[in-house]
């Protein structure tokens, strides 16, 4: 699933309600049948289950790529050392990065280091991944690696919910395309119709303009 | 008498703090006194220090390098006890006043040489090569391009520095000043009662709460970037 | 000439005051290594605290942190030893050293741990939340190895600064390397043990000057 946007619509904010990094103030979010609102919800064990992806990556700097990964194996699903060290190569593997294991994140690319950080999520084995800007802070070149491996976990039946200006890759990819503007849904839809024959005016203007960018 | 009633006879005794009240603003005096001279001749080595090592004579620049932490790893205390008890014997006699002045303002001016110097490094070397470009002497390109730079990037560690040396005032105690600490330690013992040392820390309270609180004003003004 | 030599650097008086100047650095040492690191605890307290966003919490951590860092150590050490007793407080002046000097460099410290807390971006606590790591992990794995790396410089500094202000517990008689000089030199009536004891005080922190000057210098490179 996409959401797409103008800046400042809210899309961010939606996102990162879903797993409580910001508290919405009204409204429910339900996931996998249990309320992520209510109080007595285990809230470190609801996210263990969903991944995150940020615009600016958030890598550990004082960690290798390895140590990235395996952190939140080790002290969350309470792996052995070894064990999270196998389980973080084969998430490294995922994303193409097994030769890097050993780098710290400034002697990676942009796209290295974004594709480290979908490992480390990805390494949780979530149910749901969600994405914040994924390619926003990288350069063009470096943007098609990380959405050769987003569209990977797809294809690998991943849900996700991905908040992105790449609309090219969101026609291409997504099932269900949700437009938002000041901070409410205007429309939804299969990307052929969102985009190809948008119902609202707002998403007309806003599908113009983008185009015309790209 | 309760306990409550002797804290307040002991700590807080108005009676006792009335009669001694005079020495400790006299010591509050000397104690200014002392703390401007150190910060002004202190911070004026300093900064001559770091433009002359900016000159980069390499004897010269060793000399500094081994004064600067030669200061940097003694205790100050143990200076001023040198300068006090030790140069008489060799027939250099100073007051106790003169002692802690001396030695607190080279200790200031070791820290303040390593700030200052640090700070001129900052400045991009661009902008001396721009300075210079423009027909500027070494000595113009420090003084209007150079140094302003650098001394706006020093502002915050050497307010730190300057509060934390400016402490050390109390050490001339140790040397018999009458500053601050010394007159309350004198009420004390006289008035066999602590209240005098009680004010003697009101007193210290009123001359460096301002400074800490402006230092943690000024730091997030002009905080280092890092 | 001959009259500095020999009354700075009298090599007979040096060498008789020699186990006694010894011994006093070894108080000295002792001092260090329990002061040190009870500040560096209290002050990693202090700045975890005041993570704590509730304002009940962060003035009073504020107002400690003002407070010992405004107040001279030596007049907080003459209050604690010679003014406590009046109210039936009477501690040892080890103690009264440790006390006072724990709570002037827990502030130091609390100050440095703080900057460095914040200086780690609010994005390294929301990837690690995001994990399922919580609170407590986040800080201990994520925040805390990072802030202590970014203020290293200061953490020495602190630490230098911490050894050299145990010279201050000769005051109240406390036989540690300072007190041990000037004793030798009363009994001497000859200033070489104190310029022996400078020495010493130069040897031990030397390291740390150098490594401090360079770990500055690497950081304003690296701007």
């Amino acid at each position: 699933m996409f959401i797409v946007g103008p800046s400042g619509s809210g899309k961010s904010t939606l996102l990162r309600c879903v797993n409580r990094l910001e508290e919405p103030s009204a409204g429910a979010i339900t996931f996998d049948g249990i309320d992520v609102l209510a109080p007595r919800t285990d809230i470190n064990g609801i996210r263990r289950q969903m991944g995150m992806v940020f615009q600016s990556f958030n890598l550990y700097p004082h960690m290798t790529a390895l140590g990235n990964v395996a952190l939140a194996l080790r002290k969350v699903l309470k792996m052995s050392r070894t064990e999270a060290a196998d389980c973080a190569r084969a998430a490294l593997t995922r994303v193409g990065l097994a030769d890097k294991a050993d780098a710290h994140p400034s002697e990676l690319s942009g796209g290295q280091q974004q594709r480290v950080a979908i490992a480390r999520s990805l390494a949780l084995s979530p149910k749901i991944m969600l994405f914040d800007e994924p390619t926003s802070a990288l350069d063009p070149e470096l943007v098609g690696s990380v959405l050769a491996v987003m569209r990977a976990m797809r294809e690998s039946g991943m849900t996700m919910v991905v908040v992105s200006h790449e609309l090219q890759f969101a026609r291409a990819a997504a099932d269900r395309v949700v437009f938002i503007d000041h901070g409410e849904i205007v429309e939804q839809g299969p990307p052929a119709r969102v985009f190809g024959d948008p119902a609202h005016p707002r998403t007309r203007e806003f599908v113009a303009r983008i185009a015309g960018h790209q | 008498m309760t306990d409550l009633d002797r804290f307040v006879f002991s700590f807080l005794n108005v009676e006792v703090m009335r009669r001694y009240l005079p020495s400790i603003a006299e010591g509050f005096v000397l104690t200014v006194e002392l703390a401007l001279a150190v910060i002004v001749t202190g911070l004026a080595l300093g900064l001559t220090l770091a433009v002359v090592r900016s000159l980069q004579i390499r004897p010269v620049n060793w000399l500094i390098i081994l004064g600067v932490d030669m200061l940097r790893a003694v205790p100050p205390l143990v200076i001023i006890v040198l300068f006090y008890f030790a140069l008489p014997h060799v027939g250099v006699r100073m007051s106790g006043f003169t002692a802690t002045w001396a030695s607190l303002s080279l200790v200031l001016a070791a820290f303040s040489e390593e700030i200052f110097w640090a700070g001129i490094l900052a400045v991009h070397k661009g902008q001396w090569e721009a300075a210079r470009s423009t027909g500027l002497t070494f000595g113009q390109s420090l003084t209007f391009v150079v140094l302003p730079q650098a001394v706006r990037l020093t502002i915050p560690p050497l307010t730190n520095r300057a509060i934390a040396i400016t402490k050390g005032t109390a050490l001339a105690s140790v040397v018999g000043v009458p500053e601050i600490l010394s007159a309350a330690i004198t009420g004390q013992s006289f008035a066999a009662n602590p209240s005098p040392l009680t004010l003697g820390a009101i007193a210290y309270l009123i001359l460096f709460i301002p400074f800490v609180v402006a230092g943690r004003f000024i730091e997030t003004r002009f905080a280092w970037k890092r | 000439m001959d009259a500095l030599v020999q009354n700075f650097f009298n090599v007979a008086i040096m060498r008789a005051a020699a186990p006694l100047l010894l011994k006093g650095l070894l108080m000295t040492v002792i001092l260090c290594l329990v002061v040190a690191p009870a500040g560096v605890l209290a002050g990693m307290g202090v700045a975890l605290m005041s993570t704590v966003r509730r304002r009940w919490v962060t003035w009073p951590l504020i107002v400690y942190v003002d407070f010992f860092r405004a107040f001279p150590p030596l007049v907080l050490l003459i209050f604690i030893f010679f003014g406590l007793p009046f109210v039936g407080i009477d501690l040892p002046a080890f103690a009264a050293v440790v006390l006072a000097f724990t709570l002037n460099a827990s502030s130091y410290y609390g100050e440095i741990f703080r900057a460095g807390i914040e200086s780690v971006t609010s994005g390294q606590t929301e990837a690690a939340r995001s994990t399922g790591l919580t609170r407590v992990q986040t800080l201990a794995y994520v925040i805390i190895p990072q802030a202590v790396r970014n203020v290293l410089p200061d953490l020495i500094g602190n630490t230098l600064e911490v050894v050299k202000l145990t010279s201050l517990a000769s005051v109240v008689a406390l036989p540690e390397l300072l007190y041990a000089a000037r004793s030798a030199q009363s009994v001497t009536y000859n200033p070489s043990p104190i310029v022996l004891a400078a020495a010493m005080y130069f040897v031990l922190l030397w390291p740390g000057v150098r490594l401090l000057s360079r770990l500055e210098h690497r950081m304003i490179a690296s701007r």
